[in-house]
Formats: C-alpha cells, structure tokens, sequence
C-alpha cells in the first residue's frame, strides 16, 4: 500500500459506520488486536550508526523488511535494538523514505550499490520520487549500456568458435570478423585494395591522354588504352563476384542476406559489367550501356564495410530522415514561391532568361543558397527588387536551420533512443505498481480463500491467518463490511468473465447440480456463499453421475495456473467429497463443465434456493493449455 | 518561411511560460497555509480520546498532511487506496462533507478528531445522528429516495466490476426501496432523524454491529 495508508485505516473504518443502517446481513466480527496501541520508539543501529524512530512510522510499510516481521531477524536482545550490517550512509535514505513516503536517489552514490540497498530492504526502485528519478534513470541506462559494451567487447569476435562449426560458418565469421584470422584479414585489405583500384581506374579513364600518333583530338586514356582498363575491370568485376558469392554461401540466412543494403550495393556495383559483356555492340544500345557505367561508380560504397564511419553517418542519416525531409519541403516551398514571383515579374522583360516558372527554379536555388553563377540575372526593378528578397530569406531559410539541425541530429537521436526505453520502462512501472495495487486487491481475496473471514476460530485456520500484520487483519475486515452491507461479494476479473458467459449461455437452475451423495447435506440451512476453488483432478475426465437433475457423460476439468491466488488442490471426484468440509460458513461452488449442453431443468424436489450459476458447456475443453480456468460446481 | 514558423512557436512559448509562472505562484501560496489545532488539552476535553491517542493521531495526520488541512482531492486519494478494486470517488465526497461539518472545503485536524471520536467512542446515539448526517447530502434534516439513492450507488461503485453474484443495475435501487420500506414510518417519502433513530433502535443487527467498532482505535 502506498504512502501512510496505515494511518488512515482507523479512520476509514470508523467511517463504516455509516454503512451500518444499510447493510442487510451483519457486520462481521473486527479482528482483535491483542498488541497495545501505543507507540513506542525503535532503535535501529545499522554498522554502529543508530537510528531511533517510532514503531509506527516503520509500520506505515508493511510490505518492506523494516514493516513487516522480518525485522525480528535482526533484533538484538541484549542491546535491545536492530541490528543491520549493511551501509549506514544509505540507510538514512531509507529511513527517510519511511518518515515522508518519498524515495529520493542520493547522486553521489554508486546506482549499483543503491539497488543492492533497495533490495535488501524489499523497496521496490519504481517508487523513486519523480524529482530523484531522472537522474537514477540516466545513471541506471549508462551503467547498464558500459556493461552491455563490456560484455559485447568480450562475446565480439575473439571468442573462439565452437569445434563442431562448419565451413560455413568459419566463412561467415571471416566475412564478419577480419580480425579473426589472417586469411580473412588478406581477404580484407585485398578486397579494400581492388575497390580502391577499381574506384581510380574509373576516374582515370575519363582523363585526356596524349593522342596516338598521328591525331591530334585528345582521347581520354579509357579510349586510349582501352585493352589495359577492360583487363583491370575485368579483374575487379571478378573479385567482388567471386566475393558476393562466397557471402551469399556463408549467410546464415541468404534472405535476409540479399536483401540488406550491402548486398545490394555489391549488386549493383558488379551487374553493369555483365550487362555489357551481354548486350549487343550496336547503336542504339550503347548509349544506354554507357549510362550504365555510371552505376559503377557505386563501388565506392562498398568501402563502409571497411568504414565505421561510414556505417554510422548512414545511420544517423537514417534516423534523422524526417529532419532532413522538412528541411527539404520548407526549402521547395520557398523555392517555388519565390520562382513565381521572380516568373511574373520578369515576364514582361524581353530576352529574359526566367521563360518559365521551373527555369526560375534553377535561379531561386541558387540564389537562396548564395551561389549567385550569374546566368541568370533579373532585369526589371520589380524583378530586382524580389531577387534581392529571396537571396536575404535565402540567408535566413538556409542558414538558420542547418545549425539546429546538425544539433538536433545528435540531441534528437539520443532523446528519441531515452523516450523509447523511457516509454516502454514506463509501461514496465505503470505495470509493477498496477501489480502490487493487484497484489492488494488479491490478498483480500487469497484470504477469502483461506477461509479467514470465519466468524468462528476454528483452530485450523488459525495458523495461516496469523501470518498476516494487524494492518492486513483490519484491512480485510473493513472490505468484509462493505461485502455484508451491499451483499455482494469481491470477485477477480477472471472469475467474473466466466460468469457472464455462463449468463450468455442462459443456462440457469434454480439448484446446481450435486454430486449424488452431496445433496441433503451440503444444502443445508446455512448461508449461501460461493467460493471458488481451483481443483484438479487425478484424470482429466472424470465421469460422474449426477441425481435428479441430469446426466453428465465426461467432466473436463483442468487446472487453473492464472494467479497464485487459488491454493492448488489435487483430488479426485471421489476422494472430494470427502474432503467437504460441512461447515456452516464454509462451503464451495464450481461449475462442471460438461460436454452437452443440457436442458434446463429446474429441480422442483429441492427446496427454494437463490439462484446460482449452473452447468454450462465449456466449449474450450479440447484446447486447455496453461491459462485455462477450471470449473466444477455443486453445491 | 522558417520566420514565421518560428515567430508563431516563440508566441506559444511565451504564454506557456505565463500560464506555469502563474500556477507556480498559485501553488506557492497554497503549500504556506498551515494550520495548527488548538491545544491538546482543549481537544483531550472536547473529545473522547486520551492524551497518548490524540498524539498518535495527530503525529499520523501531520504526516500526511504537513500543511495541517486535508482538502477533498486528496481525501479522496487516501480513501481511494482503500478500496482498490472500485471506485471509491463518490461516497469519498459524501464523506468528505460529512466530515467537514463548518463547510470550509478541507478538513482540519479537529473535524478529523471530532468525527473520530464520535464514530468510535461515541454513544450510539450520537453514532446514529452522524450516519443521518451523511446520508443527509442536503443536510435539510430529511432523507428522500435520491439522496438515499446517490448515497447506496456510491457504496456499490466502490464494489467494483468483478462481483458475486454481479451487480444488476437496479440492485442499488432496491437496496434503497428496502431501506425505505424499514425507516419510512409514515411513509410519506422521506425519512426523518426520529423515524431513523427510532428503526435503527428497533433493528438489533444494526444495534449490534454498532458495538463492534468500539476497538478500532
């Protein structure tokens, strides 16, 4: 329970006294509290440093070490106090998150020792006030990240292989990993050496020679020494097949392999050269075949396989993408607006350059990025006028926001990662306190369960109710109260769906089925309650004849792992009824499942009765798997 | 163009920032009013608690609520964790102003104290005039059906969703019918402070239970 709840429960259960009047069954019995009321102080003495506090302020938390019973590990006779052997510079922390409620996170400790601490203590971290939590959340993900590197470092590459690995994979792990080995790191700088090679054959080719003897227009040495570069290419175009095949063999996965971006490039960097080698030497192709060239320009991307750089830039270009986006469409909006204006107000110029809207284009562009080429010039004054405008907002548009930008790669790429861990952590808070809120909720009901809301002290209940603190006694009895008031009782989510669909399958008797033996003496006088009982049985079907009501030719029942609210009992049909107890106060309703749906049939030999749920077909008996929930009713 | 989308954000921005200053402010105040209660020995007298009890009480209470007050919101939290399962708003605000018997929309320590002693240590009587008192919404000194009806529905949200057997939607309204049907003497629709002291003495459940509550401090 959260923040000094305890110090309200007097209150709140003084005020159920206004429920009285309304209440249509009696007010169960309050739990005795057989400790003293008053308070005393308690010496902690945590490594020599003590600490003195009320009893009570420690009781506002019954859920940690210090609240609950466990402290009594500590107590020390003879000094009277308790004793802990743990940091006492933390312990203050602690403590001070029993007298306010709040948890604060001290900076200048380690964020490991801090949750050690925590642990010991049973503080759940998630309650870390929000003004604390920033920070511990920021030193909680760098501490987390240095050791995921560390361990990364470690796992990365330098391990060695299993023995058993194939071929395969040892190939695979040189692609990878140069480091390995030094076959794969020849492999390595061979490769780099011949993109590299590739890359300045291209550029060179294009490069005006000396003319052979005898002509006098300038070749360019492609031209010139056209044997030597086809024998060059020829040799790379060769080397990175031989390498992209090699890869393709050793992915481990050769879908995902083809379709990474890598890949791709060593695609299309090799592809133009066997398109030409196939296509025919005519005309009209080798223009189209000399486009193709281009795309081999493209080889110099496969050097970010040697590049961390350039692997990362990518990345972060990647991430970045919706920045850059707006960039651009802010920038086409001025662009296009300005090419307007700048079109209409040279339009009446003769001779003018600006003949139509998309030549204007070419003139905003480069004036708004300060280029000024000067081929195009605005001669009218209006048209001065507006150059002069947009080569300003030029300045402004462009200048301004690459700045911001190139800062908002870094600042947004690393808030975007801490909003994501943030968010999904979040939800992994909201769950936890939703679950301890749950766990409350449920402990009222596990301790229906255990039958502690007896008004008798039977003796056999005595023993697991007592494990519970006189906040939890208290608590109980008061939601206890508000059940008699309204008559209704507190169920789960999960029992409660069942029930609708036993109210969708409209199957209503007035008296549920009973075993046959069970009939006189479990309906007896006394008030119907129905508790749920998780049972399961020795056979997953079990057949059972039933009395005057109907015929049940297989019973399915299965286990209820759900919550760990429901005690597990293992038993047979058979052996159950014995185990019924006759008490009063105490008996159980579960509905059988059966396979065929019966008719309705009211017992008219059976006394009146309130209605309960009966028998309802459990359409999903052949598909039980953990979550199933188990039904058997009589009653 | 990046002029004007900028102009238009720092405008936004600027009327944020009034907007927080002001309600910073507004808090500032707040968290300044305290209260303190009257002495302990005026309230040993006024109520039916020893003096080692009103300590208790209060050193939970300021705790709490270190400004001394506890206004409605806050009320309703603390009771809310009480209740997990439903939704303990509504009969939280019913509380709320039965508690706080001068009407000022908090609840100090002597209204808490007060109410506390009536309602534990109080003859049933006394016991009995405070439940009237709550079920009075109006306080005009008449129960009708509506209050009753408001009153009961806020008890049975606090049940929550997942009951046994589950709540029909006329559950509450027969619970109040039934009430009706025991306190209203002359039946004439409403129920009067005599007419309720005079059922809830007749009833010995009621009688009873209101003996159970004598330990709880």
């Amino acid at each position: 329970m959260a923040a000094g709840v305890a110090t309200w429960l007097p209150f709140a259960r003084a005020a159920a006294v206004g429920w009285l009047p309304l209440a249509q069954k009696t007010m169960p019995k309050p739990p005795v509290d057989k400790k003293s009321r008053s308070d005393e102080i308690l010496f902690v003495n945590v490594s020599g440093l003590r600490f003195q506090t009320w009893k009570n302020t420690l009781d506002r938390y019954p859920d940690t070490l210090l609240g609950s019973s466990e402290k009594e590990f500590f107590y020390n006779e003879e000094t009277q106090e308790y004793f802990f052997d743990r940091d006492p510079e933390m312990f203050r922390h602690i403590l001070n998150f029993f007298r306010t409620g709040k948890l604060h996170y001290p900076r200048h400790e380690c964020i490991q020792a801090f949750e050690e601490e925590l642990a010991f203590y049973g503080i759940i971290p998630e309650i870390i006030g929000d003004c604390c939590m920033e920070e511990y959340r920021d030193r909680k993900k760098e501490n987390q990240e240095r050791l995921a590197e560390d361990t990364e470092a470690e796992n990365a590459g330098d391990a060695p292989l299993p023995p058993g690995a194939t071929l395969r994979e040892r190939l695979w792990r040189a692609f990878e990993n140069p480091h390995t080995s030094t076959m794969a790191l020849v492999f390595y700088y061979v490769t780099g050496f011949f993109i590299a090679v590739s890359v300045i054959a291209n550029v060179v080719e294009t490069v005006p020679c000396r003319p052979v003897k005898g002509s006098i227009k300038d070749l360019p040495c492609g031209e010139k020494f056209s044997v030597a570069f086809f024998c060059m290419d020829t040799a790379c175009v060769l080397i990175f097949s031989f390498e992209y095949l090699m890869r393709l063999y050793a992915a481990p996965s050769r879908c995902d392999f083809a379709r990474s971006v890598m890949s791709v490039i060593d695609v299309v960097a090799i592809l133009p050269f066997y398109i030409g080698l196939v296509m025919p030497e005519n005309e009209e192709v080798s223009g189209a075949f000399v486009t193709l060239r281009v795309f081999r320009v493209f080889r110099i991307f496969k050097f970010s396989r040697h590049s961390q750089g350039l692997r990362i830039l990518g990345c972060t270009l990647q991430s970045c993408a919706s920045e850059l986006g707006f960039l651009l469409f802010s920038l086409t909006m001025a662009v296009i607006i300005f090419a307007t204006v700048m079109f209409y107000a040279e339009k009446g110029t003769s001779g003018t350059n600006f003949t139509s809207i998309p030549a204007s284009f070419w003139y905003t562009i480069v004036t708004m990025t300060t280029l000024g080429y000067g081929d195009m010039v605005p001669d009218s004054i209006a048209g001065k006028i507006f150059g002069s405008i947009c080569s300003l907002s030029g300045v402004l548009v462009i200048a301004l926001p690459v700045p911001v930008i190139v800062s908002n790669f870094s600042r947004i790429y690393h808030q975007n990662q801490r909003a994501d861990k943030m968010r999904a952590q979040q939800k992994v808070r909201q769950a936890r306190i939703r679950m301890a809120k749950k766990g409350a909720t449920n402990a009222y009901l596990q301790h229906k369960e255990d039958g502690g809301l007896q008004d008798n002290d039977s003796g056999s209940t005595a023993l697991c109710v007592k494990n519970r603190s006189a906040f939890e006694h208290q608590h109980h009895h008061l939601l206890h109260c508000l059940e008699k008031t309204t008559n209704h009782e507190f169920t789960d989510e999960v029992t409660y769906s069942e029930m609708c669909m036993t109210d969708s399958v409209g199957l209503r008797t007035s008296r549920s089925t009973s075993l046959s033996s069970q009939q006189g003496s479990t309906t007896s006088c006394c008030s119907r309650r129905a508790k749920r009982r998780a049972i399961r049985l020795a056979n997953s079907t079990v057949s059972v004849s039933r009395g005057s009501v109907q015929e049940l030719d297989t019973l399915h029942v299965t286990k209820m792992t759900a919550g760990t609210q429901y005690p597990q009992r293992r038993s047979s049909l058979n052996a159950r009824t014995e185990d019924l107890k006759l008490n009063c106060d105490d008996y159980t309703a579960a509905i059988i499942s059966i396979p065929t749906p019966p008719a309705n049939t009211p017992d008219e030999s059976l006394p009146n009765s309130p209605a309960i749920p009966g028998i309802l077909r459990n359409s999903r008996s052949n598909t039980y798997n953990t979550q199933e929930s188990v039904k058997v009713s009589y009653l | 163009m990046g002029l004007v989308m900028g102009t238009f954000s720092m405008q936004s921005n600027k009327q944020d920032r009034a907007y927080r200053k002001d309600k910073i402010d507004d808090d500032f105040e707040m968290s300044i009013v305290c209260h303190r209660p009257e002495g302990l020995d005026k309230l040993e007298a006024h109520t039916n608690f020893s003096k080692r009890e009103l300590q208790v009480l209060y050193r939970g209470f300021k705790n709490e609520c270190p400004s001394g007050v506890v206004n409605e919101d806050t009320f309703k939290q603390i009771y809310a964790q009480f209740f997990p399962h439903g939704d303990a708003s509504t009969y939280a605000h019913y509380l709320f102003n039965a508690f706080d018997s001068e009407h000022s929309g908090s609840i100090k320590f002597e209204d808490f104290v007060t109410a506390l002693s009536i309602l534990l240590r109080g003859s049933v009587r006394e016991k009995l005039q405070w439940t009237f008192n709550l079920y009075d919404i109006n306080k005009d000194g008449y129960i009708n059906k509506e209050e009753m009806t408001d009153i009961v529905r806020a008890i049975y949200d606090m049940m929550g969703k997942y009951t046994y057997p589950a709540l029909k939607t006329d559950t509450p309204k027969q619970h109040v019918d039934a009430f009706f049907r025991k306190m209203d003497k002359n039946r004439d629709g409403v129920v009067t402070l005599d007419e309720f002291l005079l059922s809830c003495q007749e009833d010995e459940n009621i009688m009873r239970s209101l003996q159970l509550f004598q330990n709880v401090m």
